[in-house]
């Protein structure tokens, strides 16, 4: 049952990427492009998604279980520090230059785009590196 | 500013971001999971023991996206994405999205969507570093260099 539900959300947000433009990256940078011709579609999307999203976290926050009865798996973070911030930053900088954030690089490339399976194919050696390095890091951490 | 409103697409990108919304919604009430695509792409990296399924069948629903969609959608809202960066752009691209969304914890799904439906101030600070330096190079790329 879980793993049902699990692949019709991955489906239905893919299909939401496909739907809201998301997915190509000529629109996307076209809202990114705020000094130039501005194309505003995609803060409806954000709106649309953050409208629905506020009452669903409304009432997770209330419950102790999900509705299969599992735990609930709410971010427990709170901190706002330098990680957060040049990891955005970093983000930030990728996803203007190509105009792909990892989800719609993902359905843009099971579209069979080759720059997308490029796209993805670069990021998960990026989060590879990322683990590397925090392994390595707390390695020394606990050796010194 | 100028309005683009040639390519504005006020209904489909609404609709479209509906559907983000249900999905997240769906996601942490019947499974108590939040979705963020960055997140669940990285936990797999190195898979772990019990932690792989959930994550797996949700790609796997990410990837059969583009066939449901070109079979459900009306002709004239099936748009090929129009990728005019280089190779050699992607590769950074990909590099530094990669290593940013795990450094900040998030992307546009977990931080952006999720993190701002539950008002969290954390996800508020990733979400404007990323559409500021998304803005800024943008602004660089077309109008400086």
């Amino acid at each position: 049952m879980h793993r049902i539900t699990e692949f019709f959300v991955g489906l239905l947000f893919g299909v939401g990427l496909l739907l809201s433009g998301m997915t190509d990256p000529s629109k996307v940078l076209g809202f990114l492009d705020l000094f130039g011709t501005w194309d505003p579609s995609l803060a409806l999307v954000m709106g649309g998604a953050i409208a629905v999203g506020f009452v669903a976290f409304a009432v997770a926050r209330k419950r102790t279980t999900s509705f299969l009865g599992g735990a609930m798996h709410l971010p427990k973070a709170s901190q706002i520090d330098k990680r957060l911030l040049m990891g955005g930053l970093l983000f930030g900088a990728g996803w203007g230059l190509a105009g792909f954030c990892p989800g719609p690089g993902i359905v843009a490339m099971a579209a069979g785009e080759i720059k997308a399976a490029v796209f993805v194919a670069a990021m998960v050696v990026g989060m590879l590196i990322f683990e590397i390095a925090e392994r390595t890091g707390v390695r020394q951490r606990v050796g010194t | 500013m100028v309005i683009d409103w040639v390519n504005f697409t006020p209904w489909a990108s609404l609709s479209g971001g509906i559907l983000l919304g249900l999905a997240a919604a769906f996601f942490i009430l019947v499974n108590g999971r939040v979705l963020g695509i960055s997140g669940i792409l990285g936990g797999l990296l190195p898979p772990k023991a019990g932690d792989a399924g959930w994550r797996i069948a949700f790609l796997l629903g990410m990837l059969a996206a583009p066939l449901t969609y070109g079979l459900l959608a009306p002709a004239g809202f099936v748009q090929a994405p129009r990728i005019d960066a280089d190779f050699a752009t992607i590769v950074v691209a990909g590099l530094l999205v990669g290593l940013g969304t795990r450094y900040g914890s998030g992307c546009t799904s977990g931080h952006g969507v999720c993190g701002l439906s539950r008002l969290s101030p954390r996800s508020l600070v990733a979400t404007l570093a990323f559409m500021g330096a998304g803005f800024a190079m943008v602004f660089v790329v077309r109008h400086i260099l």
